[in-house]
């Protein structure tokens, strides 16, 4: 597998430290419902099909990455800095 | 109390073995320029004193001994002269962080693709490349100043562990290359 | 028997190799298997489950039968393919799967008993009585089970990986994989030509013909000679690309060494990761066998490989074949036989519309139904109508036509598609994105057919790269392919499919008979498939013998899923450069040296190597040394390197903002040349580590970590950054390598320092200053890991050692000295200090007791989890000292006395312990439910793993000084 890193450009996989969903960007406010907070933290959707999720260049810039990628056919079709994230 | 004895990890050590030759080379002060939010106008100035400017990604440039290393977003490392004042980034001395490997000689690329999991073909890495990527299992700084020749950057404390790797991937290709068929 | 004038190994090249102890001679470029076959050699292995006789079957990657064991000087190397396995002057190999010789294999009793080992024998017969399952059955078939055997040594081999990058990856050298490489390295593209075998040419080696006006071979050798020129093609050969995986990544196996006598440093292997947007699967097809009775005797073999031998290497296997063939192209076996001057005794053609002209005697509408010859074939039995013909041979060449080599493309879950006509499974187009399968691999099985498809698609690619070119088509062959499919011979004898597993007909029919009608099910009953050929011989054939028992057609049974690698992989190889020291990097201080002098002893801390403690003349265990350390630190002072902490360098007028984030406490409210203990937590509400941070100015800090946590941290930092405030004015870099730091404790601490500094400082308690040391800039903190007055010396990690050299020295005048990684750690567990045992990833704040260090005036990572039910109260495991007579252990449990020592009593457990000079008694540290409400009850500590029981105290996690006074002196 290789990713497309929008600074380094294509790299292997192994330079790639794998962490969950996108969701770990919504963080809640801090006096938001614990439900908002257990949701945020603990329960993920786990599609067959497109799915947005973080990665971060470890072995290159140690830049968060948004991943958009199809879990059932393998492509990956974005790739975008999570500092620099548009939404 | 008397002066204190500088030492580098390897101690300047060198090795030839066929067509590559692996050494500790010294690049002078090491100094990291982080750019903070809205400051790259007074970098930019600041750096001009020197004729250089922050570096595009995976690349570097050189100006009277002076280099500007390309190392991740709105950051570089300036080598080969004294750290300089800049107003709009973090400045931080990095001179003793690193050892640089030179790894030269036509076999150079052979030797590193032994280890490294990138494309260093000249078409595609050509010199003034500079790419934070791994080595076996470091992080490293590669460096394309020619043809045949590569400066690598890796952790200090990991000097040995690197030298080893590169070392014995220049013995097997060595080995490759003596025997007929 | 080597035919005369004919073959391409060099005759002036003689070798000579050893096989099942016994001498004999080949020629470079013969593989074990050629060589064999010219010595005449029919019999090399046994049969996995029945231990039947068996000799070579085919001349390639796909064999089934000749797998030995290949003997070096340090290893042992079983299931080697003879068809693969070059000779070299001094190659030692013996057979495998016997008890006792190759002939008089004892296990052959097996065969026997074949009624009672069908398919899914040992799931019915292991069954009952229970008692025998580990003491009788285990045994047998652990015995019985897998094939060869290795030497019990480590491999000391030496094996590679590589990575490389192209922009066309071509598979295989036969007519379609050269006329792709010409075009696309005509072209200027990058192109990495792969072929398995040691010579370039794929079939065009074996299957004489005329390509452009020339005669295959010279065409062959002009190609290779112009691609060897082009600077842009890279020829690797003996090398077999083993998956094709994400995009546009190859995993490939180069046998370096394996073909010639061991050297230092030369590898046995290469396994290569391939990176290509373009690649042309130009893998050919694999011919396959036809069930019959008795189909598995040595001397039968396909035809395909029989001509190989002839042609490629000179070698009759036989001296009077027989061919029993459903092609046309078949027939060309027996007329290159017939022109070396070879007796073809009979070609038996099923198909009854084939033509009868031969030059020997032709039975059309005929199948082979049986053969003998225990050891070797002899003759066969030939089914012509109602009549049984004898034919006496010593070898058959048998084809049941081919089966396209297409798994690469099913390697990322594509299904292939059955083309009726060829009766074969082909490729699915764009099942493996960049692919493109070319030539007989993808169904084109005429030269012509090969030589077009291949040129075809290196066009599109090279068009695809921006490139142009022209290359004339040579003329070749184009003959129809004609089949009629023919899986398996009617009979009721044993007709075997897959000769690797010994499945036959019958256990595939028996499958389907038990209710095992999925492919993949019937594939796991008999299994057939799954021998180290994978059921390259045998799957096809296979799903027409279970399509045929369903009554369903062969589509929709479908096939199994073909999974990588394509040939078997070492794991030597695919984890070349992991061993030893490439393991993991290996991370040393600018102190190991003098350390070593010292004859400390190196324990690993993470990936650094760290002291474990300083033996002195006359001290015979850790303890002793351990305990005068400790004293010492105590009494006078001790130095130790603590460079392993992961330092952070933190800028910016959002700095002290940032750390309020990532921290439970204030740090924005930390006076300059101040030094504060921070705690820091997960989202989740977990600690995440601990470590002090240094305000070195207005807008800089320097944070430290944990050793072990260090990188972790960063990573934490970097996302919370650019996660949630990349728009701060903050930066951050490690500067843990730019910095040797050393830790000087003790009463004496202060007086050492001063003596180094150029201006003596007055620092209070965590306080921090710039100092000069011997003409360098340092920095001084005051900060203590151990309870006593401490220090930390900070200097360019290019003077560490000097730095550490001097301070021993002087510190040694002094009464002192270094300490170790076992002192460190018996001070800190003494002063109640935590490390990574304590906080492991499951403890919240409020369980080590640092609960009020949650600021309740700032939001900060993990605080929203960390006050949520179930974090926090009397039912959490709290971090308590424990005060015992004798000794106790990390990992033991705490029960209350008297009461039973199970699971559901358990009251918590012990993480960190030691034996305390400075107490006298053995501590500890660790959680006990509602813990601080227990302070100074008796618990009961049991560790079943090390025999202990031993009770308690429960203390305070502070033993010594807890008020702090030493520190703050």
């Amino acid at each position: 597998m290789r990713l497309t890193c929008p600074l380094c450009g294509e790299r292997d996989r192994r330079e790639f430290y794998y962490y969950g969903a996108e969701d770990f960007l919504r963080r809640p406010e801090a006096e938001a419902p614990l439900a908002d907070w257990d949701n945020y933290l603990h329960l993920r959707d786990n599609p067959a099909g497109v799915t947005r999720d973080l990665w971060y260049h470890e072995a290159g810039c140690s830049q968060w990455l948004l991943v958009t990628r199809n879990t059932v056919t393998h492509e990956i079709s974005g790739v975008e800095l999570v500092a620099e994230r548009k939404a | 109390m008397p002066e204190l004895i500088a030492k580098s990890a390897l101690e300047g050590q060198t090795v030839t073995l066929g067509t590559v030759t692996l050494a500790e080379v010294d690049v002078g002060p090491i100094t990291s320029i982080a750019v903070f939010p809205g400051g790259a106008k007074a970098v930019a100035k600041g750096l001009k004193v020197l004729g250089l400017a922050m570096p595009e990604p995976n690349g570097f440039a050189e100006k009277k001994g002076a280099r500007i290393v390309w190392m991740g977003r709105d950051q570089a490392f300036l080598t080969g002269v004294a750290a300089l004042a800049l107003e709009g980034a973090a400045v931080t001395d990095q001179s003793d962080g690193w050892t640089v490997l030179a790894v030269t000689g036509t076999g150079a690329v052979d030797a590193l693709a032994r280890l490294v999991p990138l494309d260093l073909r000249l078409l595609v890495f050509p010199v003034g490349r500079a790419v934070r990527t791994q080595a076996n299992h470091m992080n490293v700084v590669i460096l394309r100043s020619g043809d045949y020749a590569f400066e690598i950057m890796v952790f200090r404390s990991m000097a040995r562990t690197a030298w080893h790797e590169i070392d014995t991937a220049m013995q097997m290709l060595a080995a490759r290359a003596g025997t007929k068929f | 028997m080597r035919i005369d004038g004919k073959g391409l190994v060099d005759r002036t090249k003689p070798v000579r190799f050893r096989f099942d102890g016994k001498d004999y001679a080949g020629y470079k470029g013969d593989t074990l298997a050629s060589a064999l076959l010219a010595n005449d050699v029919r019999l090399v292995g046994r049969s996995f489950k029945y231990h039947r006789p068996r000799g070579v079957l085919t001349a390639g990657s796909e064999e089934p039968n000749a797998l030995v064991e290949v003997i070096g000087a340090s290893n042992q190397t079983p299931n080697v393919r003879a068809t693969v396995q070059e000779v070299f002057e001094g190659l030692v190999t013996q057979s495998q799967n016997r008890l006792g010789s190759l002939k008089y294999d004892l296990l052959a009793v097996n065969d026997y008993l074949a009624p009672f080992l069908s398919a899914g024998f040992y799931y019915k017969t292991f069954m009952w009585p229970r008692a025998f399952w580990e003491g009788l059955y285990e045994p047998i078939i652990r015995r019985a089970a897998g094939l060869g055997s290795l030497s019990g040594r480590h491999d000391e081999g030496t094996y590679e990986k590589a990575f490389a990058f192209c922009d066309v990856l071509v598979i295989g050298s036969g007519p379609a994989g050269l006329m792709a490489a010409l075009t696309a390295g005509r072209a200027g593209a990058d192109v990495i030509l792969c072929e398995e075998s040691h010579a370039l040419g794929g079939r065009l080696l074996s299957d004489p013909q005329t390509i452009g006006g020339m005669a295959a071979g010279d065409w062959v050798a002009q190609v290779v000679a112009e691609l060897n020129a082009l600077p842009n093609v890279r020829i690797m050969t003996r090398t077999t690309v083993t998956g094709a995986y994400d995009n546009g990544t190859y995993g490939a196996l180069e046998r370096v060494g394996l073909h010639k006598p061991a050297r230092p440093n030369l590898p046995r292997e290469c396994f290569w990761r391939i990176v290509a947007p373009h690649a042309v699967l130009a893998s050919g097809a694999l011919e396959r066998p036809v069930a019959f009775e008795n189909n598995d005797r040595p001397g039968i073999m396909m035809a395909s490989a029989v001509r190989t031998y002839l042609n490629r290497y000179g070698v009759s296997p036989g001296k009077r074949v027989t061919l029993f063939a459903n092609t046309d192209a078949a027939r060309a076996t027996a007329r290159d036989l017939m022109a070396a001057g070879i007796t073809v005794a009979a070609i038996i053609d099923p198909r009854p519309d084939a033509s009868a002209v031969g030059d020997c005697p032709v039975h059309v509408g005929a199948e082979v139904v049986g053969s003998r010859g225990r050891l070797g074939l002899s003759g066969i039995q030939v089914r012509k109508g109602s009549e049984i013909i004898e034919i006496e041979t010593d070898c058959l060449a048998m084809s049941g036509g081919w089966n396209p080599t297409i798994h690469l493309t099913c390697h990322m879950n594509g299904r292939p598609r059955w083309d009726e006509e060829l009766a074969a499974f082909v490729p699915m187009e764009g099942a493996v994105p960049g692919l493109v399968a070319v030539g007989a691999a993808n169904g084109s099985m005429s030269t012509h057919g090969a030589l077009a498809t291949g040129q075809a698609a290196a066009l599109k690619m090279v068009e695809a790269l921006g490139r142009k070119v022209s290359v004339p088509l040579p003329e070749a062959e184009d003959a129809p392919y004609r089949l009629k499919a023919l899986w398996a011979v009617e009979g009721t004898g044993r007709a075997w499919l897959d000769f690797a597993n010994d499945v036959t007909t019958k256990d595939v029919k028996l499958a389907a008979q038990e209710g095992y009608a999925s492919v993949e099910h019937m594939k796991r009953y008999t299994t057939q498939g799954m021998a180290p050929d994978q059921g390259k011989n045998s799957n096809v054939a296979a799903l027409a013998v279970l399509a045929d028992a369903t009554g369903r057609g062969i589509p929709e049974t479908g096939t199994t899923t073909f999974r990588p690698p394509y040939v078997p992989v070492s794991i030597a190889a695919l984890g070349a450069g992991g061993r030893a020291e490439g393991f993991a990097p290996q991370r040393f201080l600018t102190s190991d040296q003098a350390s070593r002098d010292r004859h400390a002893p190196m324990i690993e801390a993470g990936l650094w190597y760290r002291p474990s403690y300083f033996p002195k003349p006359g001290e015979t265990t850790w303890r002793e040394a351990c305990d005068r350390e400790v004293n010492m630190v105590r009494q006078a002072v001790g130095v130790a390197d603590v460079s392993t902490l992961g330092k952070i360098d933190i800028q910016g007028k959002d700095a002290g903002r940032f750390l309020d984030f990532v921290y439970t406490n204030t740090f924005s409210t930390l006076p300059v040349g101040r030094v504060r203990y921070g705690l820091m937590l997960r989202e989740d509400g977990l600690v995440l580590d601990d470590g002090t941070s240094a305000r070195l100015g207005e807008d800089h800090y320097l944070m430290t970590t944990t050793t072990a946590a260090a990188g972790l941290v960063m990573r934490h930092l970097d996302f919370v950054h650019q996660a949630f405030c990349a728009d701060w004015q903050v930066r951050f870099i490690s500067v843990t390598e730019s910095w040797a730091q050393f830790a000087v404790a003790g009463p004496k601490a202060r007086a050492l320092v001063n003596s180094f500094l150029e201006t003596p400082v007055d620092l209070p308690f965590m306080g921090v200053a710039p100092v000069r040391i011997g003409g360098v800039d340092g920095r001084l903190f005051r900060i203590s890991f151990s309870g006593e007055e401490g220090y930390e010396l900070a200097v360019p990690t290019r003077y560490g050692e000097a730095l550490f050299r001097d301070l021993l020295a002087r510190a040694e005048t002094m009464g002192g000295g270094p300490y170790g990684m076992e002192a460190l750690n018996v001070l800190r567990i003494e002063k109640g200090f935590i490390t990574h045992a304590e906080i492991h990833g499951r403890v919240t704040a409020y369980d080590i007791g640092m609960e009020k260090m949650v600021s309740a005036k700032k939001d900060c990572i993990g605080k929203a989890a960390a006050t949520r039910p179930g974090m926090w109260g009397p039912e959490r495991e709290q971090l308590v000292g424990l005060k015992a007579q004798a000794p106790i252990s990390a990992g033991a449990h705490l029960f209350v006395p008297g009461q039973e020592v199970h699971r559901e009593t358990d009251q918590g457990y012990v993480t960190s312990v030691c034996w305390s000079p400075t107490v006298g008694a053995w501590l500890g540290l660790g959680f006990l439910k509602d813990g601080r409400a227990r302070i100074g009850e008796k618990i009961r500590l049991v560790d079943h793993l090390r025999g202990l029981d031993v009770i308690c105290e429960v203390t305070g996690p502070v033993f010594h000084d807890p008020e702090g006074e030493k520190l703050r002196a």
